[in-house]
């Protein structure tokens, strides 16, 4: 990494000359460990004396437990323990994720099955063995005896309350919600079309490539809980473990050491991880689980799901009157914790709107149980599931009106002088690229030259359709907005500590943690930026709640928004403790001072000293300084930054693809997508996120499909079954960032983990319609889908 | 308890003996009993391609390969190719590249990509992409990961398939 020259001749103006490291294409600090395997992942990790856990899930959909017989497991040499429910009663409160939304309704998080079993999958006995070899077998010797309960696996009949999942909850509708604005009947009798129907996206999961895993160690003499998890919320899990086995958060330390991929679904706590600490701590030796893939695919949470009823209102022009939607999501056994089932099913008809002006919304929401692994929070959590339902409305509409796809969106987009824009739903849109990115997107594949080459490929007979969407997100969102509504914590802040040791060094504590997107890179370049030193300087720490008072982790597109707001006002403080400090060592005014690359210099002299010299002459040199310096001016800053609101991001993307009318199979020819995520801290990085999520979205419109049958069991127990998109099916792709308008929430950044996929899906399926002249109606799309529809 | 069975590996360069149940997959082996936890598992049933090594120069999965199977053999795995401090040319490829984010998936795209090179894939974006169908990455989008691939080939030459093979049997860091 080379941002600075080597030697600074000393009379530049050195604020003028100083590079920018946010913006640029810094190679990530990660890199060299985890090209080399010596990152340390859940998996990697060994204790002395650690035994292995592995459990006996459940076979069942939904079953009284009668009787666990747990003899011939115990007798396999190399058994330790075996436990059932009733082991942890005492130990374990389990949580509850309690929600302020009208119509909640809770359920706990077990830590296993008690009494009865809720879905295919679920943890039913723990076995603690010597290796996980013999837990495994072991497993197997237990015998189970089930009375099966009637199964109501689709949520559109669950709703009747005929069977309930959870007796003590009086329904399996676990949230209830409506929003609304404007006269929508009114808007529908005015309209010149309407367009609209039954919409479906079935079950996902995040499926990263590093399952689930955690490895917890008991101190018994100092009473201190180390829990090693494979999760993207550190933070939330301290808390909640604190509370879960009555211990302070002093006692309960969570570490989320390198984590291979989470998108979402390592943001909840899981009743491994409760199992983990509870044997650890009555074994008094560690425990480490791992997931494999097939518990992977049956236990941990999963996503989408939903059955859209949606209606788009139209004039003759084109420009949207209205738009109303009922939404039943399937949320499966349990409401997560922290996020409640809310999560999924309130961001679809949350984001529905979409970037669109909207005189007239009405939407109900409903939140399902039913026997089915939970579902929890995936890269995007509803909105690819509005973007989709939107963006076919619209397409849907323009062909209804006559009008080209682009130019209706181009009609109905809030435009520039129309933000701040507070949508159907609620949500506000500050200034954001609507325009700028559909624009970028159109010129980026020449649309008019590509619909015109598209309409000779389809008089050559080549079934070939273009897809172009937009949509909007919210990113960055502070204390004012709940990540999932009324949920139990807070997910508006997050904290640096940046700090100057004796040696000189630059340590910079975070909060958060990252799950694979190269946060310690992009908190370098901000703390570099800011305090006035060379990336490879800073020593990023993060994802062990050891370091911090307060954090949560990643999740909403918030890590570079809020870590990197905190990192720039923490280090803004310590820089002017910085020039201070050496303004009185070199016994210059401070304003005559400035720090590039770790040196102090005083412009137009050759006097300077490195950030090394002046730590050591402030914590080292007694009598150099007058006490009141290292009293009253610390070489150090804990600062928090909570942007309040969020800042809006928002996205177009555009597909080209072309079906083989024999297999029915989908080829993507093309794809584009411009995207505006504020001011970029590295372009590699943006990239990687924008290109990971299209291919997402690539899987979750062709590919990706959890599938149940009406007993329950699901019937894609392996990545055979669930198939995940591979280097061959994901198309080369031309990413393009927009920055319309820095958002003025103190950094600039807006959100952007999230955005590829839920732009993905909705261009895909738009194209599949064109290219067929069908409507689409249900992603996946598969072939067998595509050859049912057309008839042939 | 089925007895133990000795074997002899030769791993990065390096000779090991060691007695293991029969049972024992090869990524177990290398991860538990040698602490060389570079190769990883996803899924343990031959689809992610996490835990590809190179056995005797071929690349296999070693969730699907028993330890025994592997007696007399030599392997190599990601702890063979360079060091932090001294990537080796793929490596170095892949970080220019931003070819990696969490890095899960990356020890079995380096060991099958310098497969696909030792075996003379042609330097084409098609060809990588089908030759590395096989390792799912669920971060990147793969389209960094190709023109890595694609760097790391054209850097190497038809020759060059050699040089990042003999780094390994010197077993940089075995
Ligand atoms: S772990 Fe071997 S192929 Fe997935
Ligand atoms: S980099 Fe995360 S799976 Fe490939």
């Amino acid at each position: 990494m080379d941002n600075l020259p080597e030697d600074l001749p000393a009379d530049l103006n050195l604020m003028e000359m100083r590079p920018k490291i946010i913006g640029a294409r810094v190679q990530r600090v990660e890199d060299p460990r985890l090209l080399t395997g010596t990152g340390q992942y859940t998996a990697d990790i060994k204790l002395p004396n650690m035994a292995h856990l592995a459990f006996r899930r459940s076979e069942m959909a939904h079953a009284t437990i009668d009787n666990i017989d747990v003899s011939a497991a115990l007798a396999v040499p190399g058994v330790i323990a075996v436990y059932t429910a009733e082991d942890f009663y005492g130990q374990i409160t389990p949580p509850r994720a309690e929600s302020k939304t009208e119509g909640f309704h809770s359920t706990p998080i077990l830590p296993l099955a008690d009494g009865k079993v809720r879905h295919v999958g679920e943890v039913v006995v723990a076995v603690v063995a010597e290796s996980r070899y013999i837990a495994e077998d072991a497993a197997e010797h237990i015998e189970i005896d089930f009375t099966p309960l009637p199964v109501i696996a689709d949520p559109r009949e669950a709703v009747k309350n005929e069977v309930l999942l959870h007796d003590d909850a009086g329904t399996n509708v676990l949230v209830d919600r409506t929003f609304g604005r404007g006269e929508v009947d009114d808007a529908f009798s005015q309209a010149a079309h309407i367009v609209g129907g039954d919409f479906r996206t079935t079950r996902k999961t995040a499926s990263p490539i590093e399952a689930r895993a955690a490895v917890c160690e008991w101190d018994r003499g100092r009473r201190t809980l180390t829990l090693w998890s494979a999760t993207q919320v550190p933070g939330v899990i301290r808390d909640t473990i604190g509370d879960v086995f009555g211990l302070s958060g002093s006692h309960v330390r969570v570490i989320a050491p390198d984590v291979g991929g989470g998108f979402g679904c390592k943001t909840c706590l899981y009743p491994e991880e409760m199992v983990a600490c509870a044997a650890a701590i009555k074994l008094g030796q560690p425990v480490k689980w791992v997931s494999d893939r097939m518990e992977d695919l049956v236990g941990t949470n999963q996503a989408f799901d939903e059955y859209v009823h949606a209606e788009l209102a139209v004039d003759a022009e084109g420009h949207i009157l209205g738009l109303r939607a009922d939404v039943v999501g399937d949320s499966g056994a349990y409401s997560i914790y922290p996020w409640t089932a809310a999560l999924e099913p309130v961001q679809v008809i949350s984001f529905l709107p979409g970037p669109y002006r909207m005189p007239a919304y009405a939407a109900r929401t409903r939140a399902v149980a039913t026997p089915k692994t939970p579902l929890g929070a995936y890269r995007g959590i509803g909105r690819p599931t509005a973007t989709f339902v939107m963006e076919r409305l619209v397409d849907l509409a323009a062909r209804a009106a006559g009008i080209d796809p682009v130019e209706m969106r181009r009609r109905n987009l809030v435009q520039p002088h129309e933000f701040p824009y507070r949508t159907g739903s609620g949500l506000v849109w500050d200034r954001v690229g609507f325009i700028e990115s559909l624009d970028a997107v159109t010129d980026s594949i020449g649309y008019d030259d590509l619909r015109a080459e598209q309409l000779k490929m389809r008089e050559a007979g080549r079934k070939v359709g273009l897809g172009v969407v937009c949509y909007a997100e919210l990113g960055g969102i502070g204390s004012r907005i709940a990540v999932a509504p009324g949920m139990p914590i807070n997910t508006g802040v997050e904290t640096a500590n940046i700090r100057i040791d004796a040696t000189g060094a630059i340590t910079a504590n975070f909060g958060t943690a990252s799950n694979g997107q190269g946060l310690e890179t992009t908190l370098a370049q901000v703390v570099a930026e800011e305090l006035g030193c060379r990336v490879e300087d800073v020593e990023i720490r993060h994802g062990d709640t050891s370091l911090m008072a307060h954090g949560s982790g990643s999740y909403a597109s918030r890590s570079a928004v809020l870590a990197g707001g905190a990192a720039t006002v923490s280090a803004r403080e310590v820089r002017a403790n910085v020039l201070k400090v050496a303004a009185m060592i070199m016994e210059v005014a401070e304003s005559d001072i400035d720090m590039v690359g770790s040196r102090i210099y005083v412009p137009g002299t050759d006097r300077e000293m490195t950030l090394k010299q002046v730590a050591h002459t402030y914590y080292q040199e007694m009598g150099r300084l007058p006490k009141e310096v290292r009293e009253e001016v610390p070489l150090e800053s804990t600062r928090s930054f909570d942007p309040y609101l969020g800042t809006a991001a928002c996205a177009s993307h555009a597909a080209l693809v072309e079906v083989d009318p024999v297999t029915w199979g989908v080829k993507i020819l093309k794809y584009a997508a411009a995207e505006d995520c504020g001011r970029i801290i590295n372009p590699d990085v943006a990239d990687g996120q924008m290109r990971g999520g299209i291919a997402q979205g690539v899987g979750v419109a062709l590919l990706e499909e959890i599938i149940h049958d009406e007993d329950g069991q699901i019937l894609t127990a392996s990545l055979v079954d669930y198939v995940l998109p591979s280097a061959v099916e994901v198309p080369i792709m031309d990413v393009m960032h927009v920055e319309s308008e820095n958002p003025d929430n103190g950094t600039g950044f807006r959100g952007l983990g999230e955005g590829g996929i839920i732009g993905a899906p909705a261009a895909i399926a738009n194209a599949i319609a064109d290219a067929l002249d069908i409507d689409i109606r249900e992603i996946p799309i598969t072939p067998e889908k595509l050859f049912r529809q057309t008839g042939n | 308890m089925i007895p133990k069975v000795p074997i002899t590996v030769t791993v990065n360069g390096r000779t090991y003996e060691r007695e293991v149940p029969p049972r024992l997959h090869l990524a177990d082996f290398l991860r538990e009993d040698l602490h060389l936890t570079g190769t990883h598992v996803g899924c343990e049933h031959g689809i992610c391609g996490a835990c590809t090594i190179l056995l005797n120069g071929d690349s296999v999965r070693s969730c699907l390969t028993f330890a025994v199977q592997a007696n007399g053999a030599e392997i190599t795995t990601v702890e063979g190719l360079g060091t932090p401090d001294d990537l080796s040319p793929l490596q170095q490829a892949f970080r220019e590249h931003h070819a990696l984010q969490c890095g899960f998936c990356t020890p079995g795209m380096l060991m099958s990509t310098i497969d696909l090179m030792q075996k003379g894939t042609p330097a084409t974006e098609e060809a990588v992409r089908g030759a590395l169908s096989g390792n799912l990455c669920r971060c990147t989008g793969y389209e960094n990961i190709v023109r890595a691939v694609l760097a790391a080939m054209e850097a190497a030459g038809p020759e060059g398939k050699a040089a990042e093979g003999t780094e390994n049997e010197a077993g940089a860091n075995g």
